[in-house]
């Protein structure tokens, strides 16, 4: 009983508490207390992230599963970046630089690692050309799902097709160079997009609204391991 | 030689008055700012006479503060020239007595006002600027609570289809039949959004039909408190379905807190692992088109649903179903059937004709110059505001 009713009881004081000092001044500081609660329990529970991490794939090592080859990668960029991070962090190669001789092998040693293990130019010449890689294939897969899409089958179809066609038109200088493109499209993002866009958003907010107060008052179990 | 006196003479006048420091300003007004948590003061004043007339040298005006009338002064704001209004907002202590004055400027000096106060900075027990959202959140909550327990009476509650949702069985089959895995990626936000925890809620319902087909789930996971809380669901619905040998805790696990870095592994997995299923169904921005296409480049079946809505069109584009919006936050009623949570969907549609129709009233009153209707959601503040 004490595991199904205490994280309930939680949860509903929780949200009444939450839910009052969005009206009564005197009780912000709670929700500042709270954000500052959740941002150390997401940095500790980051370590619990790292051991599934590591788990994971050595699980995967061990048993030669398919493609087990990326886990050596992962494995050893997760060390390399981890142990890079505390050597930078921690300054070690200002003090290993201070005990090498100027112009002596150590110091060339001691420049080299240092130059292999700096955490910032690791994250901003590795890390950051390989997301907007990522980001940029966007590019490529708008097009294919546009192909894919955009085909006029039936009439909502069509009329998407259409306002598709207007909209990228009235975004390009040579589309823009069409008499009425830009005003259309213009129009059509300004009044039909933007009511389709808000009659979701009250949907949503509705639905967050019911979704939250069924979580506080125990009728929505689920996400606690609980059959409703 | 009497003009030339006269030009001689205004030249000294106007000299006179860029030489000399700018005249003050008057009329300094102090009020505590309402409906905050006690931590702003507004200042009021009137122009000085050299701002936007006489010397027209003015640069701008300084809003100095202090505990005690006779000082000393410290500027907390500094405004331009023009400017009659200026708002404290830095570090007030409530309850606490303030004294204001304010400083014009110009490039021959400045010129105080006289000292104004004293003020304080009060915490008002309610925001009265939140009022009418209090009145609108107590009605739907009493809406929903009604339905809730009128529920529970077993009267019979209609539901539309939801094409995403009775697709899942025939998804899962379908992923059983090929002997193929199914992904389900609860989206890329915290548990403290509302969005992850109906999608959790959705994982429960999927597990157990997962369960029951003997298929194998995969959930990566983007935060690690999110992936604690799949652990334990995907294993309670093992566990349900009679089967908590089949549950692997390695299928349910922590990729990475980093967008594209996340995306990048689950396209991974999806090349890989070729699931036969994929579900997307949380919170996600701009990497969802990413995961759909590659999915549909694998051939497999993919039913999406977010609450993000610059994403929906990108999931209605590459996915086979997609649940919009609040479908989202239906979903879990709509797979268990539970009386109570059909009940509360009732409530929401009832909020939401009331709100439809207070839009629609408000936008033909206000076509034909009627504006008493839209000011009636303003009457509950300002009757408590005089």
């Amino acid at each position: 009983m004490m595991r199904r009713q205490v994280p309930l009881l939680i949860c509903f004081v929780a949200g009444i508490v939450m839910l009052s000092q969005n009206f009564i001044p005197p009780l912000t500081w709670i929700y500042q207390q709270a954000l500052e609660w959740a941002r150390i329990i997401s940095a500790i529970a980051l370590f619990i992230g790292l051991i599934s991490l590591v788990r994971v794939h050595t699980m995967k090592l061990k048993r030669k599963a398919p493609n087990y080859r990326y886990s050596y990668v992962t494995l050893f960029a997760l060390c390399y970046m981890i142990i890079a991070g505390f050597l930078t962090k921690y300054g070690v190669f200002v003090k290993l630089h201070a005990g090498c001789d100027p112009g002596s092998a150590g110091e060339w040693i001691v420049t080299a690692l240092e130059k292999a293990l700096n955490f910032q130019e690791i994250f901003l010449n590795v890390q950051i050309p390989i997301q907007a890689t990522m980001f940029s294939l966007l590019a490529f897969y708008i097009a294919s799902a546009a192909f894919r899409a955009f085909k006029a089958r039936t009439f909502e179809a069509t009329l998407l097709l259409i306002a598709a066609m207007i909209v990228m038109l009235g975004r390009v200088p040579l589309g823009q160079m069409i008499p009425g493109v830009k005003e259309i499209t213009v129009w059509i993002l300004d009044v039909p997009n933007t009511a389709a866009k808000r009659g979701i958003m009250i949907g949503v907010g509705l639905g967050m609204a019911s979704t939250s107060l069924k979580i506080m008052l125990g009728i929505e179990r689920t996400y606690l391991g609980m059959k409703d | 030689m009497l003009l030339f006196v006269l030009l001689v003479a205004t030249g000294h006048a106007q000299s006179s008055a860029f030489d000399r420091p700018p005249a003050p300003v008057t009329n300094v007004a102090l009020k505590d700012a309402p409906d905050d948590a006690g931590g702003a003061i507004t200042i009021s004043w009137t122009l000085s006479p050299d701002d936007a007339g006489g010397a027209m040298d003015v640069i701008g005006y300084d809003v100095r503060r202090s505990t005690s009338p006779d000082g000393p002064f410290q500027t907390v704001k500094s405004v331009p020239r023009g400017s009659s209004e200026a708002a404290d907002e830095t570090d007030l202590d409530s309850n606490v007595n303030y004294f204001y004055r304010v400083v014009v400027k110009d490039a021959k000096g400045e010129a105080p006002s006289v000292v104004a106060g004293p003020v304080q900075a009060k915490v008002p027990w309610f925001n009265l600027g939140r009022l009418n959202t209090l009145i609108a959140t107590i009605i739907y909550i009493t809406l929903l609570l009604y339905f809730i327990f009128h529920a529970k009476k077993g009267k019979k509650l209609f539901i539309r289809r939801l094409a995403g949702l009775d697709a899942l069985d025939e998804a899962v089959g379908r992923a059983t039949e090929m002997g193929k895995p199914i992904l389900y990626v609860p989206g890329i936000s915290q548990i403290s959004d509302v969005a992850t925890i109906a999608s959790i809620n959705i994982l429960s319902g999927v597990a157990r039909t997962v369960a029951e087909y003997n298929t194998r789930v995969i959930v990566p996971n983007y935060d690690p408190i999110v992936m604690t809380v799949a652990q334990e669901v995907v294993r309670e619905g093992f566990l349900a379905a009679g089967k908590p040998d089949a549950y692997d805790e390695h299928d349910v696990f922590y990729v990475t807190t980093n967008q594209f870095a996340f995306v990048a592994a689950v396209d991974g997995i999806m090349v890989r692992e070729r699931p036969a299923t994929n579900l997307f169904i949380g919170m996600f921005f701009a990497e969802s088109l990413i995961l759909a296409e590659t999915g549909a480049s694998t051939g497999a079946i993919q039913i999406a649903g977010t609450d993000a809505v610059a994403q929906i069109p990108f999931f209605i584009a590459a996915c086979d179903y997609t649940l919009i919006g609040e479908e989202l936050y239906a979903a879990s009623a709509y797979l268990s059937r539970a009386p109570l949570l059909l009940g509360s969907l009732k409530g929401q549609d009832w909020m939401k004709i009331c709100l439809i129709g207070c839009i629609a009233v408000g936008v033909v009153t206000l076509l034909f110059g009627i504006e008493s209707f839209r000011d009636f959601f303003e009457t509950p503040l300002m009757i408590f505001r005089q």
